[in-house]
């Protein structure tokens, strides 16, 4: 094996450490790891695992807060962090660019388009000849045309494809040496993230980028990184190439991880995994894994794990079991056959006729048509402004103004909750997406779920907090649970009391709107299990409203596929996602990025 | 606002929200500097002037010396412009004040919260009324309104404090009314309007008890107003008409004889300064540590712990659905939010 | 078929409304200024006006006869019904005509007059100086939150803020005029006739005084908005791209920073309306502040109806531009997506 083939390297990070400012707690520690010229570093984790705050500190900066205590981070040879800050600010952007997160966020509202391209080449004087003829070369290699009127824009007056091309093109405008992206696709709708995501490839190709990609979402990383680092607990607890890691990861996390990432291609039981990762300032001295981990023995919680080289490839791993061939890949329970044929549709289903919606004067809902049979799970799938969460608040009567016909259990329901008998309120219950604000902060858990009890049953104490403690622990929360608030409970423990309270009346129809996009890839997996299960033991109708293709092909039995206010397809979710008519989900199909046959090729 | 509010209420971290919010409130900003330095001060203040005619050496209005005499053993504080006894005035003529404000005070809390949270509360059209209706009275400063009724009835104790009870009502009701709007839209109220639940049990179970942080800053900062507009009718003239003890009015009577004994003007002036900077402290500590409404809990975001910090950057972004398509129905019934 | 009429003029008077954001702002604010001061108008005439009896026994001294005081009711128009008589001062006011002061014997706008060019001097420079001051201090906290400057600032705001105009004016008095220093006229002593720019040196207390009440609010406000600024997403993305300091604090963030810096100028314009009432007395300066003041004693009440007026305009006034300004420094808001 020789270097001669191999690119140089670009990056090089070592020993990085940040801490806490002024205290002696650390958020992130011994991170090491190196990426070649024309290479793409995948940089993944979940919430708390300290990506961001990595790719940060490559630019040298540090959030309000937090400080840079160690380490060095190599650019080119040069030491970012060693740099006296006039240096420094003429790296950044030069050297080494940053592509934000939320770009609607992270252009400045009160200037123009334009002025926001152009500064950043006013910054560094003399590296560009021409300041006008960058600004619409660049434009154009985003596939943005420069006009004056593109210009003189304001940022919200752009889509969010638009102001993250903008924001691409702003970082590469000088044509550094190391680009970070930080999850620059989160919240574009697939095609555009498709596009943009090409773009990005394209870019560091053609100038010989390297790149960090920071990112939770392991399968876009699969399609763009060619190496990737896996961040727990402010460590980087593997690194190695994409392949390896994914085909054979050697460290129980990314093992567990790669279980519980939703496939659009095929269905399988999604593992979660229990429990939280530790914050800052409450990690053991040990492997920060150690509490939740399936391998875990008396060593690793001694002393922090050494880093173990695997095979011979720079395939790195913290864990003292990484020699060992560990966590052969499972052989993954496919449940598609545990999908129900076609229900036998009794009338006792949702059937939606012509539904029209407006908000205001404008139309959103134009004419859906659908039904479902009982006992089934039937997921609603579409972008941003396609209709979908709507859809869901007329179902549950949040919304009332539409016109149509909406029947349930051979009644139709009413628009709007007031008009509704409470034994259709009762049946028709609803979760809401974001669990840190769906639970009043001053009740208890146990005030929470006993809630709806008091307003549809007039029963006992005893017999209500019977059901409280019994749906608890259908969700999987113990006793322990009743007297905590919410403000101690985690997103994942939190949306499933969420659940629990709309359980806890017996619905018949649960309608569940993106319960699972707040929560992380770990968490989301134990819910969705949780779901599925909930679905078939007390044969609820499950109507599940979901962005992601993946988690439609893991818990959809039927699939509705909705977009601008239409259906476009419908059918059972095999058929649709296997062989899609309307090019609208072709396309959807197409462009989301594959995790591949990830484990068990 | 979520994850940071819910982090943001706990002082120092991690510990909890204040359950039964207004006594936790006031015992979290008690344990702080400022909350002491605002109470200690505030305390005083109260104290001399509750006790005050008690304690008094003199009569408040007997001639007992020469006017503006200089403080001697006999008279701690000297003489004022007709010969009283300064320290015996300034024990007697702090209760008045107080009173007056407090009830001014209260008045104002209870007709700006009703206006506020009924306007939050109707939406729509009555939303609209109520608070242009209420906002009429911003038309005229304080003074001026209060001025403007002494005009015609006298200066009677019971108008002022109508007067300035009736002119803090705006203020008041545009915060509880953007405290109301704002949990109002939170989703744990929806899923509790989604059971059909009548409108005002709703408020009643959901929505008024997370009202009482903002309520409380309120008060504090109305009270601390109601002593500055009182004091400076005083001042005036248009209050106890003399020989009342009365501090704003001793600061008028003895500005005359401000170089041969200062205290007679300097000592009232101090005991109303130490009072608003009292109050106006308490209510900086408490309103930093509420959940705010509003800028004043920015400093509350930080204080939630730098953990917490760390957390929101890596949380992820929750991908929000028909972001393209604003409800104009949410858009509608509020004010045009001015910022 | 009236009612699709009336929807789509609903919708197309909205998309017109949308379309042009600035001039429906404007027009609207407008409209409802004119409404505030007819609003202002009856309660002013309401409370002023409550006893007939009274108003031609106050104008005309307890020893008027009944013949003339019968005579004076007939000229106000008093033996008329409310409504006629508000109507009739309504158009009077309207046409410029605010009466005739009970305790000068000239026309109101004769007394009323110089006294407001003094107080609008005096309030405009301390406006002026007073964001100036507040502004720049509020910038400096922020830019350096945490530090020693922002406490010492965070403090002394908090404990001037607290104190009543009087209690600043008095302090200011004795330090400069009286006690320690000899330096500033006490008292305004303004030779009827002449005006306050003329001896500007009668300006400096109050001015100092309304300066000092109002800058701990700018400041506090301008730090708050301009840390908002300095913390925000948009912030941080400028910074990683390399530009300078400055360039971050003075092109990024301070014009985010105008909007709600801008409302809380406007409020303490209107707050130092009030505020001169306190002040003027005080100082024994010729405004209109000491002009209501002096008319509440006199039960002068042209100038006193005349005098709220005039402030109820300025507030309006007051208000509509800074809805204004505000609207022109948000492009969010002013300019619809397209």
């Amino acid at each position: 094996m020789t270097d001669a083939a191999d690119p140089p390297v670009r990056l090089s990070v070592e020993n990085l450490q940040v801490n806490l400012a002024g205290q002696d707690v650390d958020v992130v520690s011994e991170v090491s790891f190196s990426v070649a010229q024309g290479e793409v570093l995948g940089l993944v984790g979940e919430s708390g695992s300290g990506k961001t705050t990595v790719a940060h500190a490559i630019l040298g900066y540090a959030r309000r807060g937090l400080a840079i205590v160690g380490g060095t981070v190599r650019l080119d040879g040069r030491d970012l962090l060693a740099l006296p800050p006039a240096e420094l600010r003429k790296a950044r952007g030069a050297s080494v660019a940053y592509v934000p997160q939320d770009p609607g966020s992270a252009l400045n509202p009160v200037l123009r388009v334009g002025t926001q391209v152009r500064e950043i080449l006013a910054a560094h004087p003399g590296t560009v000849a021409n300041v006008d003829a960058r600004v619409r070369e660049v434009l154009a290699e985003v596939s943005l045309e420069a006009t004056p009127d593109m210009l003189r824009r304001y940022p919200h007056q752009l889509s969010g494809g638009q102001q993250q091309r903008v924001a691409l093109a702003t970082a590469f405008a000088l044509r550094p040496s190391l680009l970070v992206l930080d999850e620059p696709t989160t919240g574009l709708d697939v095609t555009t993230q498709r596009r943009v995501l090409e773009t990005v490839r394209d870019l560091c190709a053609t100038y010989g980028v390297a790149g960090v990609y920071v990112s939770h979402d392991l399968a876009v990383v699969r399609e763009l990184a060619q190496s990737v680092g896996v961040m727990y607990a402010g460590r980087m607890v593997e690194f190695g190439a994409t392949d390896i890691i994914f085909r054979a990861p050697a460290h129980p996390y990314t093992a567990r991880l790669l279980r519980a990432i939703p496939s659009v291609e095929r269905s399988h039981v999604l593992e979660g995994i229990p429990g939280q990762p530790p914050r800052p300032g409450q990690r053991p001295a040990g492997c920060s894994f150690a509490a939740r981990c399936p391998l875990v023995i008396d060593l690793c919680r001694q002393g922090p794990p050494p880093v173990v080289p695997v095979g011979q490839g720079g395939h790195l791993s913290r864990c003292v079991k990484a020699a060992e061939a560990i966590l052969p890949p499972a052989a993954q329970a496919v449940v598609s056959a545990g999908r129900p044929a076609a229900a036998p549709d009794d009338g006792r289903g949702l059937v939606v006729r012509d539904l029209r919606a407006s908000y205001g004067d404008t139309e959103v809902l134009h004419g859906l048509d659908f039904q479902m049979a009982g006992q089934s799970c039937l997921a609603i799938v579409g972008e941003s402004g396609s209709g979908k969460t709507t859809l869901a608040r007329c179902l549950v009567g949040m919304h009332p103004k539409w016109r149509g016909q909406i029947t349930f259990g051979g009644q139709p329901l009413p628009p709007g909750v007031r008009a509704r008998p409470p034994e259709a309120r009762r049946a028709v219950q609803y979760v809401f997406q974001n669990p840190y604000t769906s639970l009043n902060p001053r009740k208890t858990v146990e005030q929470l779920v006993e809630q709806p009890l008091g307003y549809f049953f007039d029963l006992p104490r005893n017999e209500s907090r019977e059901r409280v403690v019994k749906v608890l622990d259908d969700v999987a929360l113990s006793t322990a649970f009743l007297r905590r608030y919410p403000d101690q409970l985690s997103g994942g423990e939190r949306q499933r009391v969420a659940i629990a309270r709309a359980l806890v009346v017996e619905p018949d129809l649960l309608i569940c709107d993106e319960v699972t996009s707040a929560l992380d890839v770990s968490v989301q997996a134990v819910v969705i299990e949780l779901l599925r299960d909930l679905q078939v033991r007390r044969k609820l109708m499950l109507v599940f409203i979901t962005h992601n293709l993946s988690l439609v092909r893991a818990i959809g039995d039927q699939v509705v596929v909705m977009s601008e206010g239409r259906v476009v397809e419908a059918g059972p979710t095999d058929d649709v996602l296997d062989r899609p008519r309307h090019e609208y989900t072709v396309r959807l199909v197409e462009d989301i990025p594959k995790i591949g046959a990830a484990s068990g090729v | 606002m979520s994850l940071t509010a819910d982090q943001a209420s706990t002082p120092g971290g991690r510990t909890r929200v204040d359950r039964r919010q207004w006594t936790r409130l006031l015992a979290a900003a008690s344990s702080g500097a400022r909350g002491r330095l605002g109470l200690a001060l505030t305390a005083v203040v109260v104290l001399a002037a509750a006790l005050g005619p008690v304690l008094a050496p003199y009569s408040a209005t007997q001639f007992v010396t020469t006017p503006f005499a200089k403080p001697s053993a006999q008279h701690l504080l000297g003489g004022d412009d007709i010969g009283r006894d300064v320290l015996s005035r300034l024990l007697a003529g702090g209760w008045v004040l107080l009173v007056m404000a407090v009830a001014a005070t209260v008045i104002g809390l209870v007709l700006g919260t009703l206006a506020g949270v009924s306007a939050a509360y109707l939406r729509g059209r009555w939303d609209g009324i109520i608070m242009r209706t209420v906002d009429i009275i911003l038309a005229f400063p304080t003074i001026v309104f209060a001025l403007l009724l002494v005009s015609v009835v006298g200066p009677k104790l019971w108008l002022i404090v109508l007067a300035v009870g009736v002119s803090h009502a705006p203020q008041v009701a545009r915060v509880m009314r953007a405290a109301t709007l704002e949990i109002s839209e939170r989703d744990f109220v929806k899923a509790v309007e989604l059971w059909g639940v009548r409108s005002w049990t709703v408020m009643r179970s959901e929505v008024l008890p997370n009202l009482s942080s903002p309520l409380m800053v309120e008060l504090g900062l109305r009270l601390t107003y109601s002593i500055v507009i009182i004091s400076g009718l005083s001042f005036l003239g248009f209050s106890q008409p003399p020989p009342a003890p009365n501090w704003g009015l001793m600061i008028n009577e003895n500005r005359l004889g401000l170089v041969a004994n200062p205290w007679s003007v300097v000592v009232p002036a101090l005991m109303i300064a130490l009072l608003t900077i009292g109050t106006n402290t308490f209510t900086d500590a408490v309103g930093r540590l509420a959940i705010g409404v509003g800028r004043g809990s920015e400093e509350t975001a930080v204080a939630g712990g730098l953990a917490g910090a760390v957390m929101m950057g890596e949380l992820q972004q929750f991908p929000l659905d028909e972001g393209v398509i604003e409800d104009p129905e949410a858009t509608e019934s509020r004010e045009p939010a001015v910022d | 078929m009236a009612q699709l009429a009336l929807d789509g003029a609903a919708v197309s008077s909205r998309r017109w409304r949308d379309g042009h954001p600035i001039l429906w702002l404007a027009l609207s604010r407008t409209l409802f200024g004119v409404l505030t001061l007819l609003a202002v108008s009856v309660i002013v005439f309401a409370a002023t006006t409550v006893l007939p009896g009274n108003a031609a026994k106050a104008i005309l001294g307890q020893t008027a006869t009944p013949a003339r005081v019968r005579a004076l009711q007939l000229q106000l128009n008093l033996d008329h019904s409310v409504w006629y008589r508000y109507w009739a001062w309504l158009t009077d006011t309207a046409r410029g005509n605010f009466g005739i002061s009970y305790a000068a014997r000239i026309p109101a706008w004769q007394v009323v007059g110089p006294r407001l060019a003094n107080s609008a001097v005096l309030v405009l420079l301390a406006g002026v100086i007073g964001t100036v001051i507040g502004v720049g201090l509020g910038a400096l906290a922020a830019v350096r939150r945490g530090g020693r400057a922002d406490d010492v600032l965070a403090i002394v705001s908090l404990g001037v803020t607290s104190l009543p105009e009087f209690v600043v004016g008095i302090g200011l008095v004795i330090v400069f005029a009286t006690t320690f220093w000899h330096l500033l006229p006490a008292v305004s002593l303004v030779a009827p006739g002449s005006t306050a720019w003329q001896d500007p040196s009668v300006l400096v207390l109050p001015g100092a005084t309304l300066v000092i009440v109002i800058v701990p609010y700018i400041l506090r406000m301008t730090r708050a908005a301009t840390i908002e600024a300095l913390e925000s997403d948009y912030l941080e993305n400028a910074r990683l791209k390399g530009l300078s300091p400055r360039r971050l604090l003075l092109v990024h963030a301070l014009p985010n920073a105008i909007p709600p810096v801008v409302q809380v100028i406007g409020l303490n314009l209107l707050y130092l309306a009030g505020g001169i009432v306190v002040v003027e007395t005080l100082f024994a300066f010729p405004g209109i502040g000491q002009g209501l003041v002096n008319a509440v004693d006199d039960r002068d009440v042209p100038v006193i109806q005349l005098t709220v007026l005039l402030l109820a305009a300025f507030y309006v006034f007051v208000n509509i531009v800074s809805d204004v300004v505000s609207l022109l420094a948000s492009p969010r808001r002013r300019l619809p997506r397209s």
